[in-house]
C-alpha cells in the first residue's frame, strides 16, 4: 500500500550535521529497522519521515509523492513514541479516538473504529481507564492502538519497547511481529537493541554518525557485514578482532598469520592485498571452538560466565581479550590455559579502512527474509 | 493501630512527641491567643473614645454589623475584587506562559522583566500607579489618552474599583505566570508531537493538551492568590482610602476603619471574626477542590 523513498536526505542543527546524506528505499509492507548507537541520527531520521523535523536538503517521497512540505498529520503516517505520549487526562478510548475527534468524525463512528482497534490489541476492558491506571505493557498497546485507528500507510515506532521490562519486551516483540502480519502495513522501527532488530526486521538499516553503514536482511548483516562497525554492532556478544598479517593471497582466499604464530586461510576476495599487509581478522565468539589439541590460538581464561546452556569465556591472549561462547558443559576453570581455533569459512577480514574483504561464498541464509522463514516453518510442520 | 501511634511516632526507637511539643505548642499559642482575644473583644463594649462604657455586650456588636449596610457592601467589594483579579491573572498568566515558553531572542531577560512586578512591595507599586500611571494630570495613561485626543480619566474617582483591580492584577500576574511557566516546562514534548501527528493545530493543542496539563497549577494559583487577595489593604489605603464613599472598601479595610478610625475595638473584632469565618468557608471549598485536582 505504501512505499517510502529517501533521496539524499541531510539534516543540520546549526553547524552540526546530524544526517549526512541518506538514501533509502522502503518497499510496501516491509518491516524496516533503523539500528545504531546513541546519537547516530536514527531518531532524527524517523522524525523527518514523520514530519516533526524538516529535512535540510533532499526529498522524502511516500508512494512516489514528495512530502517535504506536507504537515505531519497529512502524510498518512502514525507514530508510536518511546514514552508512549498518551494524553494523561483522556481515557483510553478518547486517546485512541483523538485524531478522529479532531477530524470531526461523529461519535458513533469513532467508537466503532476504536472498538475495532481495541479488539485487535485486546484492550476492550480498559477503554474507560485513564493511562495512569494502566501497566507499562497496556500503555504500550494503547499507543499502538492510537496509531492503528488512523489506518496509516506507514507505522513509525520510536524505540517503543525500551521502557518495558525484559519479559514484557519479548512478549511485545512477538505481538508486534504478529501485528505486522495482521495489518499488512509498512513499518519503520527505530531501536538501539540489535536483538529487536534481528528478530523483527525484514530489512535492517545500520546507521552511524548520520550515515548508513549497511542495509540488508538480518542474516546478510550477520554473515556478510560490510565493514568493521557493522560486524561489531550486530551479534552479541561482540565479534572479536585480532590483528593479523597477510602471508599469501590467491584466488581461493587470503592466508594470514594469527597472533601466536599459526597460519589460517580465510575464503575472501583478496582485493589486491599482498603479503606483509596488516589486516584485522574478525571472528564471532560463537564461532570460536575450544580445541585443546591443535587450536592455533592460545590464552588464559580470565573470567568464566556459566549460563547453563552456554558458557562465555573471556580469554587473555597477550595484550588482547577474546570472548568465546562455548558449550554449557565445558569443565575449564578460571586461569586455565586454553587452545582454540575456528572454521576458516566463519572468519572475516577487514582492511586498514575497516572495510570487509568480500566473502567468496554467499552464506545460504543471507538472502532470507522474515516471511520466508515463517513459510519454511509451516512446511516443516 | 500500633501502640506507638498514640504517644507520637517513633523514629529509630525515639519518641518524637516530646521533641515536637515546644514548637507545636508555640505555634498553637501564637494562633489561639489572638483568636481568643478577638472573639472576646467582639463580645465586649469597647470603644476607645468612650472609656467609661465597658462591659459585656453579648451579640450587640454583631447585630450592629449585620444591620450595617457597610458590611454587605464590603463583602460585595471583596468578592468583586478577588474574582476580577483572579480572572485577569489566571487568563493572562496562562496566555503569557504559553508565549514565554516559545523560543525567542532575549527570552531569559524577558522572563525576569515579566516577573519583576511581584518583587515590588504593594505600597510602592500602588504609589507608582497612583502618581505616575493613573494621575489625571501627569500620569502615563492620561498622556496616552491625550495622544489619541481622548479626555483624561480621573481613575480613582470615576473608576475606583477598576483601578484597584488593575493595580492588584499587575502585581499578581507575575505570580501566576511564574507558577504556570514552571508547569509548562513539565509538559511532555512527546505529547505535543503526538497531538501534531494526530492532526492538532496550535489552538487544538492549547485546549486539548496544554490547558488540561496546567489544570493543577491553575488551581494552586487560584488557592494561593485567593488567600492573599481576601486581605488586600495597602493598595486601597494608599490610593482611594476605601472611597469614594464605600466603593473600594473591602472587609479588611472596613475592619481598619472601625478599629482605627472609629476606635471601636469591639465592632472591629466582630468584623474580624466574620472575616475569619468567611475565609474559612472559602478555604474549605477551595482546599477540597485543589486536593481533588492534585489527586487525579
Amino acid at each position: 500500500m505504501a512505499t517510502l523513498q529517501l533521496k539524499h536526505i541531510t539534516k543540520s542543527f546549526g553547524e552540526t550535521d546530524v544526517i549526512k546524506g541518506v538514501d533509502l528505499e522502503v518497499k510496501d509492507r516491509e518491516f524496516v529497522v533503523f539500528v545504531g548507537p546513541s546519537g547516530c541520527g536514527k531518531s532524527t531520521l524517523m522524525r523527518m519521515i514523520a514530519g516533526l523535523e524538516s529535512a535540510t536538503s533532499g526529498d522524502i517521497l511516500i508512494d512516489g509523492q514528495r512530502m517535504n512540505e506536507v504537515g505531519p498529520a497529512d502524510r498518512g503516517l502514525a507514530m508510536v513514541f518511546q514514552s508512549y505520549a498518551l494524553y494523561p487526562h483522556m481515557t483510553v478510548e478518547d486517546n485512541m479516538g483523538f485524531s478522529m475527534r479532531l477530524a470531526g468524525v461523529p461519535k458513533e463512528k469513532r467508537r466503532e473504529k476504536v472498538l475495532e482497534a481495541a479488539r485487535i490489541l485486546e484492550l476492550e476492558p480498559l477503554l474507560d481507564r485513564k493511562p495512569k491506571a494502566l501497566s507499562g505493557g497496556q500503555r504500550q498497546r494503547v499507543a499502538i492502538g492510537r496509531a492503528i485507528v488512523r489506518k496509516p500507510s506507514i507505522f513509525l515506532f520510536d524505540e517503543p519497547l525500551s521502557n518495558l521490562d525484559a519479559a514484557l519486551r519479548v512478549q511485545m516483540r512477538i505481538e508486534l511481529a504478529r501485528l505486522h502480519e495482521e495489518l499488512d502495513a509498512t513499518m519503520i522501527y527505530v531501536t538501539h537493541d540489535q536483538i529487536e532488530a534481528m528478530t523483527m526486521a525484514d530489512k535492517i538499516v545500520v546507521l552511524q554518525g548520520g550515515e548508513i553503514e549497511q542495509v540488508g536482511s538480518p542474516m546478510e548483516l550477520y554473515h556478510h557485514p560490510r565493514n568493521r562497525f557493522v560486524a561489531g554492532f550486530i551479534g552479541s556478544p561482540k565479534m572479536n578482532f585480532l590483528p593479523v598479517e597477510v602471508v599469501e593471497a590467491d584466488a581461493k582466499g587470503v592466508s594470514v598469520t594469527l597472533p601466536g604464530g599459526g597460519v589460517s586461510k580465510v575464503a575472501v576476495d583478496s582485493q589486491g592485498q599482498r603479503a606483509g599487509d596488516a589486516l584485522e581478522l574478525g571472528i564471532r565468539p560463537e564461532h570460536l571452538v575450544l580445541d585443546d589439541d591443535q587450536g592455533p590460538l592460545t590464552g588464559e581464561i580470565q573470567v568464566l560466565e556459566r549460563l547453563g546452556g552456554q558458557t562465555s569465556l573471556y580469554v587473555q591472549m597477550d595484550d588482547l581479550m577474546v570472548t568465546i561462547m562455548a558449550d554449557g558443559d565445558v569443565t575449564h576453570r578460571v586461569h586455565d590455559k586454553v587452545r582454540f581455533g575456528f572454521a576458516p569459512g566463519r572468519a572475516h577480514l577487514f582492511d586498514a579502512e575497516g572495510l570487509a574483504l568480500p566473502s567468496l561464498e554467499q552464506h545460504p541464509l543471507a538472502g532470507l527474509r522474515r516471511q520466508d522463514s515463517r513459510a519454511s516453518d509451516a512446511v516443516g510442520q | 493501630m500500633n501502640k506507638t501511634r498514640t504517644s507520637g511516632r517513633t523514629i529509630g526507637g525515639l519518641r518524637t512527641l516530646s521533641l515536637q511539643a515546644p514548637a507545636v505548642s508555640l505555634l498553637f499559642l501564637w494562633m489561639i491567643v489572638p483568636l481568643a482575644m478577638t472573639v472576646w473583644f467582639s463580645l465586649q463594649r469597647y470603644n476607645l473614645l468612650m472609656p467609661g462604657m465597658t462591659g459585656f455586650a453579648g451579640l450587640e456588636n454583631y447585630e450592629y454589623l449585620f444591620t450595617d449596610p457597610a458590611l454587605w457592601s464590603a463583602m460585595g467589594t471583596t468578592l468583586l475584587m478577588v474574582s476580577w483579579v483572579l480572572v485577569i491573572t489566571v487568563v493572562g498568566g496562562t496566555l503569557l506562559a504559553v508565549l514565554f515558553q516559545q523560543e525567542f531572542m532575549g527570552q531569559g531577560i524577558a522572563r525576569v522583566l515579566a516577573i519583576s512586578p511581584f518583587f515590588v512591595m504593594p505600597t510602592v507599586s500602588a504609589l507608582v500607579w497612583k502618581n505616575m500611571m493613573m494621575h489625571p494630570a501627569n500620569g502615563v495613561l492620561s498622556w496616552v489618552a491625550e495622544l489619541f485626543g481622548l479626555p483624561a480619566v480621573d481613575w480613582f474617582s470615576s473608576l475606583p474599583l477598576t483601578s484597584i483591580v488593575i493595580i492588584v492584577a499587575w502585581q499578581w500576574l507575575p505570580f501566576a505566570l511564574l507558577i504556570l511557566l514552571t508547569a509548562m516546562q513539565s509538559l511532555d514534548e512527546d505529547q505535543v508531537e503526538a497531538a501534531r501527528m494526530d492532526g492538532a493545530g496550535p489552538i487544538a493543542i492549547f485546549f486539548f493538551i496544554t490547558l488540561p496539563h496546567l489544570k493543577r497549577a491553575i488551581s494552586v494559583v487560584i488557592m494561593i492568590e485567593m488567600i492573599f487577595l481576601l486581605t488586600i489593604f495597602a493598595e486601597i489605603f494608599v490610593t482611594t482610602s476605601g472611597g469614594p464613599g464605600l466603593a473600594t472598601t473591602n472587609l479588611a479595610y472596613l475592619i481598619y476603619i472601625r478599629a482605627l478610625l472609629d476606635f471601636d475595638v469591639g465592632l472591629a473584632s466582630a468584623g474580624g471574626v466574620i472575616a475569619i469565618i468567611l475565609a474559612n468557608i472559602v478555604a474549605i471549598f477551595l482546599v477540597r477542590m485543589v486536593a481533588k485536582n492534585l489527586e487525579s
